[in-house]
């Protein structure tokens, strides 16, 4: 069986993480990638073209009603939450933060889960908060594969490590290991 | 095609319901966003289904309001995206200078904290007096809350930054009184502001404007109904008027984005052509 996008969702230490992970897949990666990063609402997505630099995959920020396709990697922009429509396409919204965030993982999380099901990764990276944790729960429920960073090797062990003790999820590794497994798991595609 | 969800069958009923009952018509707009919202509600609500929702929404007034406050999102702020309001001083005012006197539409204006934001700005750049906006909203609360120019004094120092960088002319304090917990918005702002309650979904065109705020709105719209509400807001401009979306909504989708000329692709500042 085919996955349909794997989502990540990161805070502190992140772009570091993101940088260790991202510019490994290859060009040809069969499954399209959606981020929320946690940043300060006034960023500019200057952040995001230097990531695309070190990709081979198309970074770019995730639009509204855009159709979510494989090549590319797609970030929640600064200040709104982003969420999957059942057509596969992002919505964006203004509404309230959760977990103090905005953009919010669980909010992404939660809904990709109710559009792709089975066919879902998710991915919890370093953090010092809790969000994220309740999304992943969901991806599990809803028959998803779930990674966690393993917590004693992220810059920042809280938001694993809740992830961790919210649900049972499938692996634990360190970077390189997620790297390795996100590779794999294309390849079967 | 699979079968529907019962939880999906039951959203689409509650909210034909909502329209046939309170007649306000959520029903284009995204699932997502609507989903959560009454999801939200009914955990907080202390219900299991939707179904036991739909009789409240029908025999309970007061859970009809809080739900309908519920599924339209009010959050906003002052000078919010610095960054757009001072391409409005550079690239809008000069348009609007040359008007004798000048109509501002601010559709979808929440608690009104925009439109005092452009207030502010339209006085420091001496337009205010030549100038009338009508503020809309779906939404009587948050509009009665508008009226009041009242705001919480925690939010003080975050609305000072932004309007500093904004390009703010003179000192934000001079524009509210404030004691220790509230700031009220100076009378002299709200001289020239028309409030007045419009659904952008069933009611029509407004007015013959010479400029159109609608910032994060469009986006919880599906496509269709986007191209609607596009339609009428390139009904209400007069030609070289100006359209001002919110800052990650385009006009890609728009079977109108031909009819537009863009003023500032960064900030979605458009300008409709003669
Ligand atoms: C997120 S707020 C945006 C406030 C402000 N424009 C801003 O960007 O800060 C969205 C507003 O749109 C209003 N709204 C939603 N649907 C509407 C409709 N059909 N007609 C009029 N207003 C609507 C809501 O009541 C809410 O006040």
């Amino acid at each position: 069986m085919g996955y349909g996008a794997i989502v990540i969702g990161v805070s502190s230490g992140g772009l570091k993480a993101l940088g260790e992970i991202l510019p490994s897949l290859p060009q040809n990666y069969p499954i399209p990638i959606v981020i929320v990063q946690h940043l300060s609402p006034r960023s500019d997505g200057y952040w995001i073209e230097s990531m695309d630099k070190i990709c081979k995959l198309f970074v770019k920020e995730a639009d509204e009603k855009e159709k979510i396709e494989r090549g590319n990697i797609y970030m929640a922009p600064a200040n709104y939450h982003l969420l999957v429509e059942q057509d596969r396409t992002f919505s964006l919204s203004t509404d309230a933060k959760v977990n103090f965030a905005r953009p919010s993982i669980d909010v992404l999380f939660e809904s990709a889960a109710e559009v792709y099901g089975k066919e879902l990764i998710g991915l919890i990276l370093t953090g010092s908060n809790s969000d994220g944790a309740l999304g992943l729960k969901k991806i599990k429920e809803e028959g998803g594969l779930t990674i966690v960073q393993d917590p004693e090797t992220a810059e920042s062990s809280s938001m694993p490590a809740h992830a961790i003790s919210t649900s049972s999820v499938d692996h634990i590794l360190p970077l390189e290991g997620i790297q390795k497994l996100l590779i794999r798991l294309g390849e079967r595609d | 095609m699979a079968a529907k969800d019962s939880t999906e069958i039951e959203i689409d009923l509650l909210l034909e319901a909502i329209y046939q009952k309170y007649g306000y018509d959520f029903r284009q707009y995204s699932d997502a966003h609507i989903k959560r919202r009454i999801m939200n509600r009914m955990v907080l609500a202390g219900y299991n289904t939707v179904s036991e929702m739909q009789f409240q929404l029908l025999h309970n007034k007061s859970f009809a309001n809080e739900l309908l406050n519920d599924l339209s999102i009010t959050v906003t702020e002052m000078f919010r995206d610095p960054g757009f309001y001072r391409s409005v001083r550079e690239k809008i005012v000069p348009i609007l200078k040359t008007y004798p006197f000048i109509k501002i539409w601010h559709a979808g204006c929440s608690t009104g904290e925009e439109v005092y934001s452009m207030a502010i700005l339209l006085t420091e750049e001496g337009l205010m007096e030549r100038t009338t906006i009508y503020a809309t909203d779906f939404n009587q609360r948050a509009l009665d809350e508008a009226k009041q120019g009242i705001f919480s004094n925690n939010l003080i120092k975050e609305y000072t930054s932004n309007y500093q960088v904004s390009g703010g002319r003179s000192s934000f304090s001079d524009y509210y009184t404030a004691d220790e917990n509230m700031a009220i918005i100076g009378q002299n702002l709200k001289k020239n502001i028309v409030w007045a309650n419009h659904n952008l979904v069933t009611d029509s065109v407004f007015a013959e404007v010479h400029m159109i705020l609608c910032r994060n709105v469009l986006i919880y719209f599906k496509r269709e109904l986007q191209n609607k509400v596009h339609q009428m807001f390139y009904e209400s401009l007069i030609n070289g008027g100006v359209l001002c979306l919110g800052s990650k909504e385009g006009m890609y989708f728009s079977e109108l984005k031909d009819v537009y000329q863009e003023l500032d692709r960064k900030q979605k500042i458009f300008k409709k052509k003669y």
